[in-house]
């Protein structure tokens, strides 16, 4: 290579590499506060600030969903495995909102922990899966299921 | 002279490659075929995609944006890197053409990222329950549409050709950081975006059924990409050409190329 190219070819990889570096810290030092939102166990910790608008976000728990029967109302929990969230809201959700599948929820923690949202959005996971094999898993799911239970009842 | 007489015979092809009049003959040969096999590709995978595939449990037929949603992402995303590699051997060996290929990149990436952005928007209406969020991989795949766009800017910001090229493969390069960025954000950060369903390491958590006319489509927008790059590089190549005789004798009608 041409002593004058081979240079040209090493300022290149500086301005990658160092432009790399830079964004690179940066998204490092962003961390924590680029997250879209508060996991339930940060908030029982006292990670999120209270009182300010904030997002909080889990799996919905099952059989948690609490509609009132004269309001859009609605109360329900999410948890990430360890902790709770009991979110409180006042509106229409999302079609995809449902038991068992990952919401996010905007508003703000009052002081006894519970969020009292403005908004609810429905996370989807990265699985697509057509009707009838979800029908068949479910089927398969509920079957191991009650052979669980009647060993134990034996 | 002494310049010519260096070169190892081994570079010979790719300083052939950088003849604009050289790459404007061979592409013409290569468009029929190019465009044909990218008209087959989508066709089949759009018809076999929004037709046939299998709705999902959860989504239902909304989900089917997918197969424009993933295909214009993929591009967006490597037609960056083609766009800086291209500013990268220009600023290196000064070749002409790359420079071309590297302004003529960057439309059709800012046009294939305003349509990831917009197909996320009317998917993640139904879906999440907004058009927008500023969630990690929406906003650096926003900053992605900004660097094209600035990157186009840029070029038309200077009078001579050679320091507008200069100028954006520097910004093209410094951008290559977003890419990575793009990508991962949705591991790195709590993002409402969900993690990739292709993944290079493990099979794709979606079924065969669903996947097989996204891989057509992928494949097929891979080749449209390269039709629309083509395009645009021989328009460019017949702008900054235009004193040159092959291209007076071309657009007089002259001898066929």
């Amino acid at each position: 290579m041409h002593p004058l190219r081979k240079q040209r070819l090493q300022l290149v990889i500086l301005i990658v590499v160092a432009a790399s570096v830079v964004v690179g810290l940066v998204a490092y030092m962003l961390g924590q506060n680029a997250n879209y939102f508060y996991t339930p166990s940060q908030i029982a910790a006292g990670e999120a600030p209270g009182g300010v608008h904030i997002r909080a976000g889990g799996m919905v728990v099952a059989g948690s969903v609490k509609r009132a029967p004269d309001s859009l109302d609605v109360q329900f929990t999410v948890t990430d495995g360890t902790s709770l969230l009991v979110i409180k809201h006042s509106g229409i959700l999302p079609d995809l909102f449902d038991e068992g599948e990952a919401a996010i929820a905007a508003g703000t923690v009052d002081d006894n922990l519970v969020l009292q949202a403005t908004e609810v959005l429905a996370k989807h996971d990265e699985k697509y899966t057509p009707p009838e094999v979800a029908d068949a898993m479910n089927q398969a799911y509920e079957r191991k299921q009650k052979q669980n239970q009647e060993q134990y009842a034996q | 002279m002494n310049r010519l007489l260096n070169w190892s015979p081994s570079w010979q092809w790719f300083h052939r490659l950088g003849s604009p009049r050289w790459f404007y003959q061979a592409s013409g040969r290569w468009l029929p075929w190019l465009s044909l096999l990218a008209l087959t590709l989508l066709l089949t995978g759009l018809v076999w995609g929004l037709g046939f595939a299998p709705q999902d449990a959860k989504q239902g037929n909304s989900f089917r944006i997918i197969y424009l949603h993933v295909p214009v992402s993929f591009l967006a995303l490597a037609g960056y890197y083609i766009m800086a590699i291209a500013g990268a051997i220009g600023l290196i060996w000064k070749m002409k053409l790359s420079y071309m290929v590297m302004k003529a990149a960057a439309p059709v990436g800012a046009a294939l990222t305003f349509l990831a952005l917009f197909t996320g928007a009317v998917w993640g209406k139904p879906t999440w329950g907004t058009y927008w969020v500023w969630d990690a991989r929406v906003t650096s795949m926003l900053i992605l549409l900004f660097l094209y766009l600035g990157i186009l800017a840029l070029q038309y910001a200077f009078h001579s050709n050679e320091a507008g090229n200069k100028a954006s493969a520097i910004l093209a390069l410094v951008g290559t950081a977003n890419i990575p960025i793009i990508y991962k954000s949705v591991d790195w950060w709590y993002t409402l975006h969900q993690p990739a369903t292709i993944k290079l390491t493990s099979a794709p958590s979606m079924h065969p059924d669903m996947f097989a006319p996204l891989l057509v489509m992928i494949v097929g927008f891979y080749c449209f990409y390269t039709v629309a790059l083509l395009l645009f590089t021989r328009a460019e190549i017949l702008r900054r050409e235009r004193k040159s005789v092959w291209v007076r004798e071309l657009a007089l009608g002259g001898p066929a190329l």
